[in-house]
């Protein structure tokens, strides 16, 4: 359980940070909270040899609002999305899913961009993040792009983010007044990744579903956007018959592996449960 | 003589603070300001460190070690093969069970992460670069893993340096793969029974193979004085004594020339009882290179390699009669013992003391039988947190009893209450040659069926099974025997089971007492000193208590197996009559009266009739040193080894409700409450803690905890990633309460506690599992109940969708 050896930079700027992978390529590793990486080095699955730690990067911090939408910066800790006063009322399922991460201490470290960079098909946020339709800021020597959530995942570890590129921050457009919303989350204990988990965003609209939105986590290569399951809820009142449809076509995308948590079938049945569970829990916070 | 403080006997009783005061934990001062010192704390001027290259096969012969590169590693100091360590014969080492176990591989390897070679190098990080540049050439062997196909006509041999051997210590074997039969009770005896019975059950029940898991893990630093030839071992070690004699006995060192020191343990729960290669290997590494050499096992190295628990494949059968009244039971284990037999039991026990298996039932007849198996896992065979293979009897006989009750119809407390030995039985006789010290079953089922209105309990449960939801409730009777033990029984390595205490009571009357057993978390700086504090007549807080070095403790066999209280405590009594008995000599030489004209009064001898002429514990002390009745040696100190004369059977009534998510297969224990019986409370604070501690260990085990291996023999789970160790958040809130029924063998009536609750609770929380689907006609449902497993149960039954 020791790390190989490696370099350790701590960039002051963000270019100094990009310029320190463009000139180390797969040898450099950016550092944020470590959670992910450092059990992964300390196994030697992961031996970099520049570490770039990005802690003395103060603009990569905060929550702001900007118009419609919400920026997050990619040191922001999940320990400050779950405190958030302003993503707690206008966003509130980041709250509820950050709470589901880990315990109190990984969150105090963990961070966002950590988490939704990383491609770990286990973390709970890019799921999250696609439900709501969120972009990832990456910046790179050529500049700045925004990648949506729902393209960014390609395989477990493997994401639109180019070598040379940083995700700087998180941003995600406000969902409408009114919102119902739920993260389920099965889970064997504190600090375990999902057997399955659902995220779910609902606008109803005089009883009739205006927009549904759900995806899943940990249970594919990637964070998996269940698209055709929240289409089947649009224009229905998300009754037993709705649902019934919508877990049927989640459970349609999952393509869970057998681990400790249980064999396929499984978790594939659980993911209907997590859908279930989180649509109605989402249908009873929605105003209709 | 005047009493200076004046105080009431009520407060002068308080100011001792004995047996029976709930007072804080003296050790948690320490501990709680993170001030313990924990093998891993130890630095010693010159230290170096090891660490192992292991196997990833699980069956392969080792054709080739290349170390060059490793040595030219830098920082690297020395890398042993099997081929260095063959000189000194110390490639291969004897196990407790009479086995021999390779210290590093020797042609072959026989489980994953075996040990292959140990690296040295100045610090942590040179030894990880080393062992990756280590290079091995294996060729990989057909794997066995399950027992049941180890004893198959065609199967492979494991151990192929016993291959020619018709017995590796504990017994004739019948299969190259076979390691003993072992045969309990009288087999033509219950056979007639069960061919004459009206009902009989069988059932399969596996106890997986666990983990004790402690929160710190295996180490040691090994230093030898090149001068003075002198080891000094530190280690976590639960018997430090015990360690010292087997290092004597493999490395040839004199036993005078070895001192062994334990340090603060961090948990043991039997996985610190055995001795492991890393132990061997920092030896000879010191004595290599005279430097002191630290090993400590990672997370990873502490679950897949050091000694693991459990692992049987039971059969259990009960013949009885229509009545549910017990006629017989029949049970047959498969016992997978892994690469060696390395198991920790008591030499002439081979399966422990599994034949308890009885439990609190007045069965007329049995008969038990254990086959031991090699299979391509890591040895061990430890008691995890239970008496020596106490928790795989009980759990057989607390499912089958509920199996009995299903099958003939009858509530599982009402079965329970017709078979329990009754207490006028007592001493009783099992069919199996145990002499229950004492016991009051009726009454501690019938309070924790009232105390959790049972009645109302069954009807609620009857309420929900209408309305299609899943409740169980889980009774668990059960009887440990501990305090291992009566060296008629038990010895280790052919010495008794004794342990022991010698106190010396300084002239200002405080005192210190050292023992042969060693606390990892247990409290024995409190409890001891309680059980000395009123036997003395000394305050608790007077009172140094010292283990865990072999140059200053007497000698002792350790803590394990809920055995400190009943023996070692035994022997803190015993030592403290002793100094009682010189004390009034010379309180009676002070007062100027014969000693039979004293009487004790908590903390002083008063002279009969006469209350104002004392004499204190505290004055005699001072006496001791200077004013001595002619003839007297002068000084106040004692020595005891007590070999206990008996066993001691504490016992338990646990229920426990659960409901069940019957879509994700998910268990929430809604109420578990814990009735114990350990004979005298000595400290009911500390009992409360421990119960709480084995509560939270079964709730893991039945819940979660699991070791399996895929077909190549890889583990799968050896981290917390998988393996279950449930946090505040996952345990339930335990209720705990109690009787008293005292052991009557023992000095101060205790029978010992830290270890009933994992074996009741184990039951406890199984049977209520079992329980929900009870009306659905499910008799028994395989441990660990995790979500995946208990919804496949759900599934079968058509009810998880």
């Amino acid at each position: 359980m020791i790390p190989g050896a490696f370099e350790y930079h701590r960039p002051a700027s963000v270019d100094e940070a990009i310029a320190l992978l463009s000139r180390h390529g797969d040898e450099g590793r950016v550092i944020a909270g470590g959670h992910s990486l450092v059990p992964m080095m300390k196994l030697r699955l992961a031996e970099p040899g520049h570490l770039i730690d990005l802690q003395g990067l103060d603009s990569l911090r905060g929550i702001q609002q900007a118009g419609r939408c919400i920026e997050i910066g990619a040191m922001t800790t999940q320990q400050e999305v779950a405190a958030s006063e302003l993503l707690a009322e206008v966003c509130p399922i980041l709250r509820e899913a950050a709470l589901l991460i880990a315990d109190p201490q990984v969150r105090y470290c963990g961070t966002l961009g950590g988490n939704v960079a990383n491609g770990d098909p286990g973390n709970d946020m890019p799921a999250v993040m696609q439900c709501l339709d969120a972009s990832f800021v990456l910046r790179g020597p050529k500049g700045e792009r925004e990648v949506p959530a729902r393209n960014f995942y390609e395989a477990a570890y493997f994401t639109a983010r180019a070598e040379d590129e940083l995700l700087t921050a998180v941003s995600l457009p406000i969902p409408p007044a009114g919102h119902g919303y739920a993260y389920e989350k099965l889970k064997r204990k504190v600090g375990d990744y999902a057997t399955a988990a659902a995220a779910v965003v609902l606008i109803m609209n005089g009883g009739t579903c205006e927009s549904a939105s759900i995806a899943l986590t940990n249970v594919g290569q990637t964070p998996l956007f269940a698209e055709a399951a929240g289409q089947t809820l649009v224009g229905t009142k998300v009754d037993e018959a709705a649902v019934a449809m919508a877990v049927e076509a989640a459970k349609g995308i999952a393509e869970p592996v057998a681990d400790m948590r249980g064999p396929e079938e499984y978790r594939t049945h659980v993911t209907g449960v997590m859908v279930r569970r989180a649509v109605e829990r989402a249908l009873a916070r929605a105003q209709a | 003589m005047t009493d200076a403080t004046e105080m009431t006997l009520e407060e002068r009783e308080a100011t001792l603070g004995g047996i029976g005061c709930a007072r804080k934990r003296k050790e948690d001062i320490r501990f709680i300001q993170g001030k313990g010192n924990y093998v891993d704390d130890i630095e010693l001027p010159g230290q170096v460190f090891g660490d192992f290259v292991r196997s990833p096969y699980a069956h392969a012969r080792v054709k080739s070690i290349d170390t060059a590169a490793a040595k030219a590693v830098p920082g690297v100091l020395a890398v042993l093969t099997a081929e260095d360590l063959k000189p000194l014969n110390l490639h291969w080492m004897p196990t407790l069970a009479g086995d021999t176990q390779a210290v590093l591989a020797d042609q072959k390897v026989h489980f994953q992460n075996q040990e292959v070679a140990f690296v040295i190098g100045e610090d942590r990080y040179a030894v990880s670069d080393g062992i990756q540049a280590v290079e091995v050439d294996y060729e990989d062997l057909p794997v066995l893993v399950d027992p049941k196909q180890a004893l198959a006509e065609d199967a492979p041999v494991l151990r192929e340096d016993v291959e020619d051997k018709d017995n590796v210590g504990q017994g004739v074997r019948k299969h190259p793969n076979h390691i003993f039969a072992w045969e309990a009770g009288d087999r033509d005896e219950t056979d007639k029974a069960f061919a004459g019975a009206a009902v009989t059950v069988k059932e399969e029940i596996f106890y997986q193979r666990v983990h004790p898991c402690p929160l710190e893990p295996c180490g040691c630093v090994a230093s030898m004085d090149p001068v003075r030839g002198e080891l000094t071992l530190y280690g976590t070690f639960q018997a430090p004594h015990v360690v010292r004699t087997v290092v004597s006995l493999i490395a040839g060192l004199p036993e005078h020339k070895i001192r062994v020191i334990a340090p603060d343990i961090g948990g043991g729960f039997g996985n610190k009882v055995g001795a492991y290669p890393g132990y061997v290997c920092a030896t000879v590494g010191t004595i290599v290179l005279g430097r002191p050499v630290k090993w400590v096992e990672g997370r990873i190295d502490n679950l897949s390699t050091t000694a693991f628990a459990r692992d049987y494949h039971m059969t259990g059968e009960l013949a009885a009669d229509s009545n549910g009244r017990i006629a017989a039971i029949r049970v047959h284990v498969l016992a997978d013992h892994g690469a060696f037999n390395a198991h920790a039991q008591p030499s002439k026990w081979p399966a422990g003391l599994f034949s308890i298996v009885t439990g609190s039932y007045d069965i007329p007849s049995a008969h038990i039988a254990v086959d031991g198996v090699y299979t391509n896992k890591a040895p061990g065979g430890v008691a995890y947190r239970c008496s020596f293979r106490v928790t795989e009897a009980s759990y057989l006989i607390e499912r089958m009893i509920d199996v009995l009750a299903q099958k003939v119809g009858l509530d599982k407390a009402e079965v329970r209450l017709r078979n329990f030995v009754t207490p006028e039985q007592f001493p009783y006789t099992s069919c199996l040659d145990w002499e229950y010290d004492s016991g009051d079953y009726h009454t501690a089922l019938n309070k924790v069926l009232e105390a959790v209105d049972y009645q109302g309990l069954l009807a609620e449960q009857a309420e929900k099974r209408k309305r299609g939801e899943l409740m169980g409730i889980g009774l668990a009777t059960f009887t440990e025997i501990v305090g291992a033990g009566p060296s008629r029984n038990c010895d280790i390595l052919g010495i008794g089971m004794f342990d022991s205490c010698e106190i010396r009571i300084h002239p200002t009357g405080s005192a210190i007492a050292r023992l042969g057993t060693k606390s990892q978390g247990q409290g024995h700086e409190t409890t001891y000193a309680q059980i000395l504090a009123t036997e003395l007549g000394i305050p608790s807080d007077d009172i140094t208590v010292e283990e865990g070095d072999t140059d200053t403790a007497p000698y002792g066999l350790g803590t394990y197996g809920s055995r400190s209280t009943p023996v070692a405590g035994a022997a803190a009594a015993q030592a403290a009559r002793k100094i009682k008995a010189k004390a009034q000599k010379i309180a009676a030489h002070m007062l100027e009266v014969g000693e039979k004209d004293l009487e004790w009064e908590v903390d002083r001898f008063k002279v009969k009739g006469l209350p104002e002429k004392t004499a204190t514990m505290k004055e005699i002390a001072f006496a001791a040193y200077q004013n001595l009745p002619e003839g007297l040696e002068p000084g106040l100190e004692a020595v005891n080894y007590y070999d206990p004369p008996n066993f001691t059977y504490p016992f338990g009534a646990y229920l426990c409700v659960v409901d069940v998510d019957r879509l994700t297969g998910e268990v929430k224990v809604r109420r578990f409450y814990a009735l114990d019986d350990c004979g005298t409370r000595i400290n009911p604070m500390v009992i409360e803690g421990q119960v709480h501690g084995g509560l939270t260990e079964a709730f893991a085990i039945a819940m979660g905890q699991e070791l399996t291996f895929d077909e190549t023999g890889n583990i799968q789970g050896a981290s917390f990633m998988d393996y279950f160790l449930p946090t505040a958040v996952e345990t339930p809130v335990w209720e705990t309460d109690f009787t008293v029924t005292p052991s009557p063998h023992h000095p101060i009536g205790a029978k010992g506690v830290g270890e009933s609750p994992n074996v009741g609770g184990v039951s406890a929380f199984s049977n209520a599992v079992v329980d929900a689907f009870a009306h659905l006609g499910v008799s028994h449902m395989p441990m660990p109940h995790t979500p995946w497993r208990v919804w496949k149960q759900c599934q079968a039954l058509g009810i998880g969708e």
